[in-house]
């Protein structure tokens, strides 16, 4: 493991109270020293060796000018390895999360077979072990074959290795079966990650419902199809006290109802994804199912909601959802078209123009996409803290750049963004102990 | 004066001087079919292909006949026979047909935005015959025929649409046409199968059907489908026809000389009565004729753009 000293940059993690330009030592895939130049927290003062310890070379990375932020958190992934290796594979999907800023990424469960077992669990630590640019924990399924009738084995997943239980891609129609799941949970302390869709109300719908879905010739799906299950699993949450996480939050209700649910005391998280607060329904207009996702892009009022809910804390942490498809399943009539965007190259950047617009800080980008994720999952992660893993990211905030999919180290190339110009995006990221630069 | 486009897409996407254009153009079609010999040479040595990935007959039928009219070598591709059984992709499906040398591709297809899809992977000119709920430009340009054959003019007259319209592709490219012609769109139906949203197109919506046909010129019925009933949009067709039905007790609200109109098939005692039907105000049989002279001028028109 190479031995890394970032110089110069400007050092920001929120959570540790870093603010300011300063050195970072790392050694043997951990951060040894953390220190500032004038001012702010000083975690070591130590002399900075150009020579440390032990006989390893030291890597010396000039920073000036750039930020030196905690490698990111991704709780919403789909890795589609096994089975759907065409689309993705673990080390694919790692290597785009690493180059988007990304150190530890959460796998949903809906591959083939469904992660609803721990030998499926095993077979994804392993291979991200062995192949991965990054960290994976994998999100077992809670119900068997995600079917939605009958709890999985989700203790001993949990001690395989699962750190969170969703059926993502479905939702779990069963009031009874999610009321257990988020009983049965507390045992293990996970959070219960919830794909909030009615699919009855979803039925035959494949876009935001509305003018635009009629004038489309398109089936619609209502905002309320989203609602009504967050409505749901909140009082569910609130009978069973169990940790609720509301997945890629697409409403203004949704934001409304999980405010309420916060205030009254309700354990609950959300996370909402890039596209909802960057993009409306109006992407699809020319049937272009690169921008076809599930839940789908939805209207003007919700991006404003979602960025309100953002700014206010009601949103907790900005998530992927990252759904890479294999070009030709996307060149294909829209309503056969999968749904999802493949978005971990992209995220961070997007987020940025959050920040730039100034909607949210940059101190809040670091929480969402870090701290809080970590939080919600109990992993001692997402910070720049001596001791820690050396998850971290060194971004240039100026840097100005057009969004080319072919350029995605995803084997997914299905973004609506393919084009946009944007400005942020990370120079280096180290993580599991190495040094990608960009 | 010309089209814009290569291709028909949907009605949303004409101006209505092209429509003023394709209708003029199919007037002359007429006369030529009310000739002896119904043919001319206009398009001879091109290639038509009618790739229709959901039943039709009266479509398919109506196009290969204005097709032959017009010299075009035509050839029938049904998805049922196709290699589209085997799996092939729509794209790859319409590669194989423009190297096969087709001119004109008319598509019908039960996803809507296919057609778009094709218009953007290859250079031969899309028709839509229909595509899912989307539109059916083809019907709305027939239906606009008529009913200028009938009235003289669209601008001014009340037009009610009564049925599926939510379902409908038919009634989205009649609303379409009507409202840029001027027309005053009245839809009855059901709230479940005439949704609010509607409303912003600058129609008028009605859930009563002697209300909404008080006083109009023309009334448009819809197919009815059975399967909406299962959906849960009605509960049964005896109810439908109970309320939405057109009798002649309810046609007595409509002016004296309105036409009454349907897209084809009818559902006899479901959407219409059978003494509207086959009623001296009934236009439906001229519709079949006219759509005819209309595919005609759509496809001279657009052969005239790739020219």
């Amino acid at each position: 493991m190479l031995n890394i000293l970032i110089k110069n940059g400007h050092i920001v993690d929120p959570s540790e109270g870093l603010d300011g330009t300063g050195h970072i030592i790392i050694e043997n895939g951990k951060i040894k020293e953390i220190a500032l130049d004038s001012g702010g927290k000083k975690e070591k003062s130590r002399p900075i060796k150009t020579t440390p310890s032990g006989r390893k070379a030291l890597r010396v990375f000039e920073a000036h000018g750039l930020f030196v932020i905690p490698g990111l958190i991704d709780m919403h992934t789909h890795l589609r390895e096994p089975g759907y290796e065409y689309k993705e594979t673990i080390k694919t999907g790692t290597m785009a999360a690493v180059s988007g800023g990304f150190t530890n990424i959460c796998a949903m469960p809906n591959t083939n077979p469904v992660n609803d077992n721990s030998s499926v669990t095993d077979f994804i630590i392993r291979k991200a072990i062995q192949e991965g640019a990054c960290t994976v924990y994998p999100v077992g399924s809670i119900t068997k074959n995600q079917n939605g009738e009958e709890l999985a084995e989700m203790g001993i997943m949990f001690s395989e290795g699962c750190i969170a239980f969703s059926d993502d891609g479905k939702p779990v129609m069963n009031s009874l079966i999610m009321r257990r799941a988020l009983e049965y949970s507390k045992t293990y302390d996970v959070p219960i990650i919830s794909h909030c869709e009615d699919s009855n109300l979803t039925e035959g719908g494949v876009m935001n419902e509305g003018l635009l879905s009629f004038t489309m010739g398109m089936g619609g799906i209502p905002s309320e199809a989203e609602e009504t299950m967050v409505a749901r699993d909140i009082a569910l949450a609130g009978l069973t006290k169990g940790k609720l996480h509301i997945a890629h939050v697409s409403t203004a209700g949704s934001v409304r109802l999980i405010r309420q649910a916060k205030e009254s005391g309700i354990p609950v998280t959300a996370e909402t994804c890039p596209h909802y607060f960057t993009i409306t329904e109006e992407a699809v207009q020319t049937y272009n199912t690169n921008a076809k996702v599930n839940p789908p892009l939805r209207a003007r009022k919700d991006l404003e909601a979602l960025q309100e809910g953002l700014k206010d804390g009601t949103i907790d942490v900005i998530a992927t959802d990252h759904a890479p498809h294999h070009r030709d399943e996307k060149r294909m009539e829209f309503d056969r078209a999968p749904s999802g965007i493949s978005g971990l190259d992209t995220a961070l950047s997007l987020s940025l123009k959050l920040v730039q617009e100034g909607t949210i800080t940059f101190s809040q980008l670091i929480e969402k996409m870090a701290q809080n994720p970590a939080r919600i999952l109990g992993l001692k992660k997402g910070k720049l803290k001596v001791g820690h893993t050396a998850d971290v990211v060194i971004l240039d905030v100026h840097k100005e750049y057009t969004i080319r999919s072919e350029q995605f180290l995803s084997k997914g190339r299905n973004t609506p963004f393919d084009g946009w110009n944007v400005k942020g995006k990370p120079v280096a990221t180290i993580s599991k102990g190495k040094l990608y630069e960009w | 004066m010309k089209l814009s486009s290569k291709d028909l897409l949907g009605i949303k996407e004409l101006e209505k001087d092209e429509i003023t254009l394709i209708l003029d153009t199919a007037s002359g079609f007429k006369d030529v079919l009310k000739r002896d010999i119904k043919k001319v040479p206009a398009l001879r040595g091109k290639t038509a292909v009618n790739l229709f990935f959901e039943p039709s007959t009266r479509t398919r039928t109506s196009f290969e006949l204005a097709e032959k009219r017009l010299s075009l070598d035509v050839l029938n591709l049904a998805a049922t026979t196709s290699s589209v059984a085997k799996g092939e992709s729509l794209i790859d499906t319409s590669l194989n047909v423009q190297a096969l040398g087709a001119d004109f591709m008319v598509v019908r297809h039960s996803s809507s935005g296919a057609p778009h899809l094709l218009s953007r992977n290859v250079t031969a000119s899309i028709i839509n015959a229909g595509d899912g709920i989307n539109e059916h430009p083809t019907q709305a340009l027939l239906d606009a025929f008529t009913i200028q054959e009938r009235m003289g003019t669209i601008e001014g007259l009340k037009i009610a649409i009564v049925g599926d319209i939510v379902h409908s592709r038919v009634a989205k490219s009649n609303i379409y046409l009507l409202k840029k012609f001027g027309a005053e769109v009245r839809l009855i139906g059901p709230p479940t199968l005439v949704p609010e949203e509607i409303l912003s197109l600058g129609v008028k919506r009605y859930h009563d059907m002697e209300l909404g046909l008080d006083t109009v010129d023309v009334v448009m019925m819809l197919r009815i489908q059975k399967e909406r009933q299962t959906g849960g949009y009605f509960p049964s067709t005896l109810e439908y026809f109970r309320f939405w039905g057109l009798t002649s007790e309810r046609f007595a609200s409509a002016k004296k000389n309105a036409i009454v109109m349907h897209p084809g098939p009818m559902n006899r005692g479901i959407e219409i009565a059978s003494e509207i039907a086959d009623g001296s105000q009934s236009v439906i049989l001229d519709q079949v004729t006219n759509g005819i002279a209309v595919r005609m001028a759509v496809m001279f028109l657009l052969a005239g753009i790739r020219e």
